[in-house]
């Protein structure tokens, strides 16, 4: 139980009501990077243990005690990935946007029927 | 109408659906398992101070390369898509303003510092938090700046391209390295390197290595992208 639990769910929340109510496609975009930072929140926190502190062994009792003194790093580790291949995809997907709008200047996803039947 | 009212029950869904995520979460009071492992043989074992680094580049290091190889996929498929076509070159920019004085006089005084910054954080990625992602996306703000402060500025391309390629190149040679010497469960095993005395900045083996090497690539792989993006 975890107050930044609920912060990232209601991130995650926010992101998704963008998603599905947004027409613009750059607020697209940025709606699913606010749920990766929901998500990621989430993740991180799920490592946390409460009274121990950061994974870093900067202290002759904290290399000996390690186990029984820092939260979990798995998480971090994770999130750390999840951050960067986040960065990518914002990219690629920012790169998509600026390719459709020059082909027919707009960018209301609601003008793109390609694919729609 | 209708469409809003959808989107409001699949939120309620959804917030239902976290709600009973949430409500089953317990406090956990001491590490578990695989985390356990690494937190109790990561110092003696690998001889990181970080333990996060530890597990990023050393215990679970393929996955860091693939992390590496969907980045680099990524920027490759921006450059893809936003090179210049032939049709695209009678759409001529709009002549740019200079930016102001302050921040051309900013640039110069910040650039070689913010640079030196993002060195220093993924040098320090072993004993420190920080690492290759963290000091790369540093190394690429400098470059934005520099993008933001001079209209005119071009990346030198070429140099770019031969950083990028032999820090990549190399980062699998030292994988493929720990396993000649060790043996076919050691890819990318940071005691190639002798692993020095604990907590100094050249210790934990190839780990220093590794994390510039991972550095280098991401600041010229990010910096590329912003290049990419701001021709248009």
């Amino acid at each position: 139980m975890n107050i930044i639990h609920i912060i990232g769910f209601i991130l995650m929340i926010i992101g998704f009501w963008g998603l599905l109510t947004q027409k613009n496609m750059i607020k697209i975009v940025l709606a699913l990077a606010i749920v990766e930072t929901g998500l990621q929140l989430v993740m991180v926190t799920f490592g946390f243990i409460k009274g121990h502190t950061a994974p870093i062994l900067d202290s002759s009792e904290l290399v000996k005690g390690a186990a029984e003194m820092i939260v979990d790093p798995v998480p971090q580790a994770l999130v750390l990935t999840a951050i960067v291949i986040g960065v990518a995809v914002n990219a690629l997907m920012l790169t998509f946007v600026i390719r459709l709008y020059q082909k027919k200047k707009t960018l209301s996803i609601t003008e793109y029927k390609d694919l729609k039947w | 109408m209708i469409k809003k009212l959808f989107a409001a029950v699949l939120l309620v869904f959804m917030a239902v659906m976290f709600y009973q995520l949430y409500s089953n979460i317990t406090e956990k009071s001491e590490l578990s398992g695989v985390a356990r492992g690494y937190a109790e043989r990561g110092a003696s074992e690998l001889g990181t101070q970080n333990i996060v680094t530890s597990i990023v580049v050393t215990y679970r290091g393929l996955d860091t390369l693939g992390e590496v190889s969907v980045l680099f996929i990524a920027a490759t498929g921006v450059a893809v898509l936003l090179r210049r076509r032939k049709e695209d070159e009678e759409y001529a920019a709009p002549s740019k303003r200079q930016s102001s004085e302050i921040l051309q006089t900013g640039t110069k005084l910040l650039t070689p510092i913010i640079v030196m910054f993002g060195v220093y954080i993924f040098i320090n990625g072993h004993l420190s938090p920080g690492g290759g992602f963290q000091g790369g996306a540093v190394i690429a703000s400098a470059v934005l700046l520099l993008f933001l402060s001079d209209v005119n500025y071009k990346i030198n391309h070429g140099l770019f391209n031969i950083i990028e390629s032999f820090s990549g190149a190399f980062y699998v040679l030292i994988g493929i390295l720990g396993l000649l010497l060790f043996g076919a469960n050691n890819f990318l095993d940071n005691r190639i390197l002798p692993l020095g005395e604990f907590g100094m900045l050249l210790s934990a083996g190839a780990i220093p290595v590794i994390y510039s090497l991972v550095g280098l690539k991401v600041g010229t792989e990010l910096a590329s992208i912003i290049d990419n993006m701001k021709k248009d």
